[in-house]
C-alpha cells in the first residue's frame, strides 16, 4: 500500500478552497446575470410601451421579429409544430419565455458568458484538487463522505457544462452552482477527513465503478432537480399570464417554457434513471461480493430502492394521463429529495453495513 | 407532447354487454353483472394510474425498514426495541413494522404491482406484435400537419416521375433500415410508407417482464440456498455438516444432505493498521485469512486465502469474512484444582480500539459453577480515575478486565442461553470494583486466585477469530440474468426511437417530380429533427438534386408555401389526419 502524501492531501485540501472562492464569484456572476437580463427586459418592456422596438434588447428584437413574421405568414409550420422541441421550425419564442429549444440566441449576455468562463476556471482548479486526492493516497478519491461531496460535487459541475455545450441552460446556473457551493461547504464544515487510506470494506474495484456511476447518477438529478424546481414556477407564471395577469416575475423569462424544461429534464432523467439502475446493480453485485447476499435490505440498500422506484414513478407518470407536468415534477424533486437524504441522513445517522463514510465512530 | 401519453392499452374487446343498456334516459350505470365487475376491476388495476399508484406506494413502504429495526438484519435491535418501548413495540410488531418486507401488506403491494404489470404487458405485446407484422399506418393527408414535413423538387427532364421517386424514395429508407410500405402506385400520388424502432416498444416489453423474472429469481433462491455463520479461532477447523454452523438458515426447499463435505482450517488472521497517518491512526488496512481446505475428508488440503471482498469458493459454497476479533486463551481451575475450563474464548469488539466484550461460562467447576464478565483490551491504558480502557486494536499492552461471578449459570434448566451474556442475578459477585477482592486485570502468562478457594484463572494467550458466512445461493445468477435484460431493455425503451415517415409522390404540369415527406415521431424524440436532415440529403442525393444553402444549413425550407407543395392543394382536409 501506498505511503499517504501529505503534501499532495494538503494541496488538494487548498485547492479545493481556491475552487469554493471561484465557484462563489461564478455565483454572482449568474446572478447579476439573471439581474441584468430581467431590468433590461423591464426596460425593453417599457420601450414596447412606446412602439419603440428600437429600443429593445436585441433579444427582445428578435422576438419581436419573429412575431411580425409569423404575422405575414412566414413562420412554417401548423400549431401543433409549436410544442415539439425536436422541430427545427419551432424558434420558440412568445415573448414571455426563452427559447424552446434552449439553443444559444444570437444575443451576447457578457455577464453570462463570463460566469461560464469562471466555472470552467473553478471546474478545472476542483478537478485538480479531486486528482491530487486519489493521487495523495493511491486510490479513486470517493472514499468517505468528504470525497462524496467533493467528487460529486466537482462531477455536478462537469456534467452541467456539458450539457451546456448543446443547450443554453445558463439560467440554471445560479441554481446548479448554489448547489454546488452548499456541497462543497458541507464537506468541509461537516464532513472533512485528512486523506487516509481505505478501509478493507471499500478495497475493491466495485467501489471505482458502483461509486462512480452513483455519482455521475447523482449530479443528472441534481441538474433535473434544478429545472424540475423552475418548471413549476415558471408552470405557475405561465398560469397566472395566460390568466391575464401581470407578469410578475420577468427573469423567467430568461427560462423556457414549462414544458420546454419537462422535456429536457426527462430526457436527462431517463439517463440518470439508467445509471441508477446499474448503480443499484452494481451495488447488489458488490454487496453479494463482500457480504454474501446481493440484497439484504441493509439502509442504504432501501434507500436505493426507494430513489430506483420513485424515479421509475416519475417516467411512468410521464406516460400517464393527469400526471404530466407539474406532478412529474413533484415527482423528480421528491426523487431527488431521497437522493440527498439517502446520502447524508443515512450516511450519518442511521446504523448499517454501508456505515463506513468516514464520519462519526 | 399528446404522443408521449400512452394511455392505457386499449383492451382487445370492449366488453361485451349480454344484455342491451336499460332504456331508461335516467341510467348512468351500465349494468355490469359479475363478469363485467371482474373486467372492470381488472382493467382499473392494470391501468396505468394504478401502476403508478402501487410504484409510489411501494416505495413508501419500503421506508419504515430502515426506519426501525428488522429481524431479518438485526434481531438483537429488535429485541432491545421491545424491551425499551413494552407498549407501542408489541403494536409495531402486530403491524410487522420489524418484518417490513416479509410482511403480508408490503407482499400486497408487490404482488399486486407484479398483476399489474402482467395484465399490462400482455396485451401490450399483444398489441405490438400485430403492429410490427402490419403495415405502417396510411399515409396522412397532409404531411405538412406532421412533426417534420420537408420537399424535394425533381427538375424537370430528369426522366424520374412519380412512381419511380417514390420506389426510390422507399430505397432510400429502406437503406436506413425503415419498414417499407409502397401504396397507391394506382393513383396520381403515389406514397410510401415506413416505419422504424420496433424494438423501443420490444425494449420496454422486455424490462417489465424481465422484472417478473427478477421476482421469480429472488423467490427461487430463497427456496433452495441457505446460509449460515461460523466463527472460527486460528487454528479451528470448520466441517461443512449442519452441527459446525453456529448458526444456519436453510431455504424452505432445503435438505440437509445437500451439503458437501468440505473443510476449512483457519492457519491465520492478519491484520493490519494504518501506522503512517496521523489522522487515521489504528484504521484497519487489511484483514487477511489463511485457509487450509480440503473438498471432502480424504481430499488434498489447499491453501487459501480469504479477504474482505475476496471469497473463497467452496463446494458449491462461499466463504465470506464478515468480521474478526481477539480470542484469548485462558484456563480455569476450580475449587477442587481440577481444570474446568481451557482454550480460546470469543470476544465481541465494540469499538474501533476492539474493546471487546468477554464472558466465559464454567458450568463445570465444582463445588462451584464460574463465570467471568469483563473486558479484554488489546492495548490498555489507564484513564485518570484509575480505569483501564482500549487505545488500540493492535495487542500491544493487552489485558484482562473480569468480574466473577458463583453460583448457578442456569445452564441446566433448558431456557437457551445466549452465550455471550451471563445473568448473574443468581449469582454472588466475589471479583469486581465493588467487592474488597476487586476486580482481575491479567496480562497474558498471568494467573489469578478466586477469593474464597473459588479456583483460579489463567490468561495464557491470545488468538484471532475470523467470522465467516458461508453461504449457497443458486438462484442469484438467474437474478442477474433477468436484471441484465432488463437493463438491455430499459436501454432500449428509453433510448430507441419509433419514428413514422411518409414520402408522397405526384408530376407537376410543368414536367418536375414533387416529392414531399413527413416524419412523425412516437413518444418524445429529440432526435427527429436530425433524422429529417439526413433524410433530406439522402432524398436530394438519391436523385442528384442540389439542396439549397438554406436547407444546408439545416433549416427547414418554408413548408406552407403553396408553390412549393401543391401536392397537397387538392385535397385541403381541414381536419388533422395526424396519427394516433
Ligand atoms: C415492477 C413494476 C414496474 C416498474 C419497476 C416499471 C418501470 C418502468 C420504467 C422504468 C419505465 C420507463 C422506461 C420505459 O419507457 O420502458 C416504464 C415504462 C412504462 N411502464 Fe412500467 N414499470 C412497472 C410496472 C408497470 C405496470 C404495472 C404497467 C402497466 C399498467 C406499466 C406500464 C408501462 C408503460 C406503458 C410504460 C411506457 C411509458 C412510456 O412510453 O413512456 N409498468 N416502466
Amino acid at each position: 500500500m501506498q505511503e499517504i502524501n501529505e503534501g499532495f492531501g494538503l494541496l488538494s485540501y487548498q485547492l479545493m478552497l481556491t475552487a469554493g472562492f471561484a465557484y462563489l464569484v461564478a455565483f454572482c456572476a449568474y446572478t447579476w446575470d439573471l439581474v441584468t437580463f430581467s431590468q433590461a427586459v423591464k426596460r425593453g418592456l417599457a420601450g414596447e410601451q412606446d412602439a419603440a422596438d428600437k429600443t429593445l434588447s436585441s433579444k427582445e428584437a428578435a422576438l419581436v421579429g419573429a412575431r411580425a413574421a409569423a404575422g405575414q405568414g412566414l413562420e412554417g409550420g401548423p400549431q401543433d409544430k409549436g410544442v415539439r422541441p425536436s422541430s427545427k421550425t419551432h424558434a420558440g419564442a412568445n415573448g414571455v419565455t426563452a427559447g424552446d429549444s434552449m439553443r444559444y440566441g444570437k444575443e451576447r449576455r457578457v455577464v453570462a458568458r463570463v460566469a461560464v468562463a469562471l466555472t470552467v476556471v473553478a471546474v478545472v482548479v476542483q478537478g485538480i484538487a479531486v486528482v491530487l486526492r486519489g493521487a495523495a493516497a493511491g486510490r479513486v478519491p470517493w472514499g468517505n463522505m468528504y470525497e462524496f461531496c467533493t467528487t460529486g460535487s466537482f462531477a455536478v459541475v462537469v456534467v452541467f457544462l456539458l450539457v451546456l455545450t448543446r443547450r443554453d441552460l445558463r439560467f440554471l446556473g445560479t441554481f446548479v452552482i448554489g448547489l454546488v457551493m452548499v456541497m462543497i461547504v458541507a464537506a468541509h464544515v461537516s464532513f472533512y477527513t485528512p486523506v487516509g487510506h481505505l478501509v478493507p470494506a471499500l478495497q475493491s474495484y466495485w467501489l471505482i465503478i458502483h461509486v462512480s456511476i452513483a455519482v455521475l447518477s447523482s449530479a443528472f438529478f441534481t441538474l433535473t432537480f434544478a429545472m424540475s424546481v423552475l418548471q413549476l414556477f415558471q408552470a405557475r407564471r405561465e398560469a397566472s399570464i395566460a390568466a391575464g395577469k401581470k407578469d410578475k416575475f420577468v427573469v423567467m423569462r430568461l427560462v423556457p417554457t414549462a414544458l420546454s424544461l419537462e422535456n429536457l429534464s426527462y430526457r436527462i432523467n431517463g439517463i440518470a434513471f439508467v445509471g441508477w439502475t446499474v448503480t443499484v446493480m452494481f451495488g447488489s453485485i458488490w454487496a453479494e461480493k463482500a457480504w454474501g447476499r446481493f440484497w439484504g435490505w441493509d439502509t442504504k440498500e432501501v434507500w436505493s430502492f426507494v430513489i430506483w422506484v420513485v424515479y421509475a414513478g416519475y417516467l411512468h407518470a410521464r406516460a400517464t394521463k393527469g400526471w404530466t407536468g407539474t406532478r412529474a415534477a413533484w415527482l423528480s424533486i421528491v426523487g431527488y429529495l431521497c437522493v440527498v437524504f439517502n446520502f447524508t441522513i443515512v450516511n450519518m445517522y442511521f446504523s448499517g453495513l454501508h456505515s463506513y463514510a468516514g464520519v462519526g465512530s | 407532447m399528446k404522443e408521449t401519453v400512452v394511455e392505457e392499452p386499449k383492451p382487445a374487446k370492449e366488453p361485451k354487454r349480454k344484455k342491451p343498456q336499460p332504456a331508461g334516459g335516467d341510467v348512468v350505470l351500465p349494468q355490469l353483472g359479475l363478469i363485467g365487475m371482474l373486467r372492470w376491476a381488472w382493467r382499473q388495476l392494470t391501468s396505468m394510474r394504478t401502476a403508478l399508484f402501487l410504484l409510489l406506494m411501494l416505495a413508501v413502504a419500503a421506508v419504515p425498514g430502515s426506519l426501525f429495526p428488522q429481524r431479518s438484519t438485526n434481531a438483537a435491535e429488535v429485541t432491545q426495541y421491545l424491551k425499551d418501548n413494552p407498549t407501542s413495540g408489541p403494536i409495531m410488531d402486530w403491524f410487522k413494522l420489524f418484518d417490513v418486507y416479509s410482511s403480508p401488506w408490503f407482499a400486497a403491494i408487490y404482488l399486486l404491482l407484479f398483476t399489474s404489470l402482467i395484465g399490462c404487458v400482455l396485451p401490450r405485446a399483444k398489441i405490438h406484435y400485430k403492429a410490427m407484422r402490419s403495415a405502417p399506418p396510411r399515409t396522412p393527408k397532409r404531411l405538412s400537419r406532421l412533426a417534420e414535413y420537408g420537399t424535394v423538387e425533381i427538375p424537370a427532364g430528369s426522366g424520374i416521375d412519380a412512381h419511380t421517386a417514390v420506389e426510390d424514395a422507399a430505397a432510400v429508407l429502406k437503406s436506413r433500415r425503415y419498414r417499407v410500405d409502397v401504396r397507391d402506385l394506382d393513383t396520381e400520388r403515389p406514397s410510401v410508407g415506413a416505419e422504424i424502432g420496433f424494438l423501443k416498444e420490444v425494449g420496454n416489453l422486455i424490462f417489465h417482464t424481465a422484472m417478473i423474472g427478477v421476482l421469480a429469481a429472488v423467490g427461487f433462491s430463497g427456496l433452495f440456498g441457505y446460509s449460515g455463520q461460523r466463527v472460527l479461532v486460528e487454528g479451528e477447523t470448520f466441517v461443512n455438516t449442519l452441527t459446525s454452523y453456529d448458526t444456519f438458515t436453510p431455504g424452505a426447499n432445503f435438505s440437509g444432505d445437500k451439503l458437501s463435505p468440505y473443510s476449512a482450517q483457519l492457519d491465520r488472521l492478519v491484520v493490519k493498521y494504518d501506522r503512517s497517518t496521523q489522522a487515521h491512526y489504528g484504521q484497519p488496512l487489511d484483514f487477511t485469512a489463511t485457509l487450509s481446505v480440503k473438498d471432502g475428508p480424504g481430499a488434498e488440503s489447499e491453501t487459501k486465502t480469504l479477504k474482505v471482498n475476496e471469497p473463497v469458493s467452496l463446494g458449491g459454497t462461499n466463504l465470506y469474512l464478515v468480521g474478526n476479533g481477539y480470542a484469548p486463551v485462558v484456563t480455569v481451575k476450580d475449587g477442587k484444582g481440577d481444570v474446568a475450563f481451557q482454550g480460546p474464548v470469543i470476544t465481541i469488539p465494540t469499538d474501533g480500539a476492539y474493546t471487546s466484550l468477554m464472558v466465559i461460562k464454567v458450568p463445570d467447576a465444582k463445588p462451584n459453577q464460574l463465570g467471568f464478565v469483563g473486558f479484554f483490551l488489546p492495548t490498555a491504558l489507564i484513564d485518570e480515575k484509575g480505569v483501564a480502557f482500549g487505545s488500540d486494536p493492535d495487542p500491544f499492552n493487552p489485558q484482562l478486565n473480569l468480574n466473577s461471578y458463583t453460583g448457578d449459570l442456569g445452564l441446566d434448566n433448558g431456557v437457551p442461553r445466549n452465550v455471550y451474556t451471563l445473568d448473574t442475578s443468581t449469582m454472588t459477585e466475589i471479583n469486581s470494583r465493588n467487592v474488597d477482592a476487586g476486580g482481575i486485570v491479567l496480562v497474558p502468562g498471568q494467573s489469578y486466585t478466586l477469593p474464597d478457594g473459588n479456583g483460579s484463572i489463567s490468561f495464557d494467550g491470545i488468538k484471532r477469530f475470523a467470522a465467516l458466512d458461508i453461504r449457497h445461493d443458486p438462484g442469484q445468477a438467474y437474478v442477474l440474468v433477468f436484471a441484465v435484460l432488463a437493463l438491455a431493455g430499459l436501454i432500449g425503451s428509453l433510448f430507441l426511437n419509433r419514428r413514422r415517415v411518409w414520402v408522397r409522390t405526384g408530376n407537376h404540369p410543368d414536367g418536375r417530380t414533387m416529392v414531399e415527406f413527413g416524419l412523425l415521431a412516437r413518444g418524445e424524440d429529440h432526435r427527429l429533427a436530425g433524422e429529417y436532415a439526413a433524410i433530406n440529403k439522402a432524398l436530394h442525393a438519391k436523385w442528384l438534386v442540389p439542396m439549397d444553402a438554406q436547407e444546408q444549413n439545416g433549416d427547414q425550407a418554408p413548408a406552407t408555401n403553396n408553390d412549393s407543395a401543391p401536392i397537397d392543394s387538392a385535397q385541403q382536409v381541414p381536419a388533422a389526419s395526424k396519427d394516433q
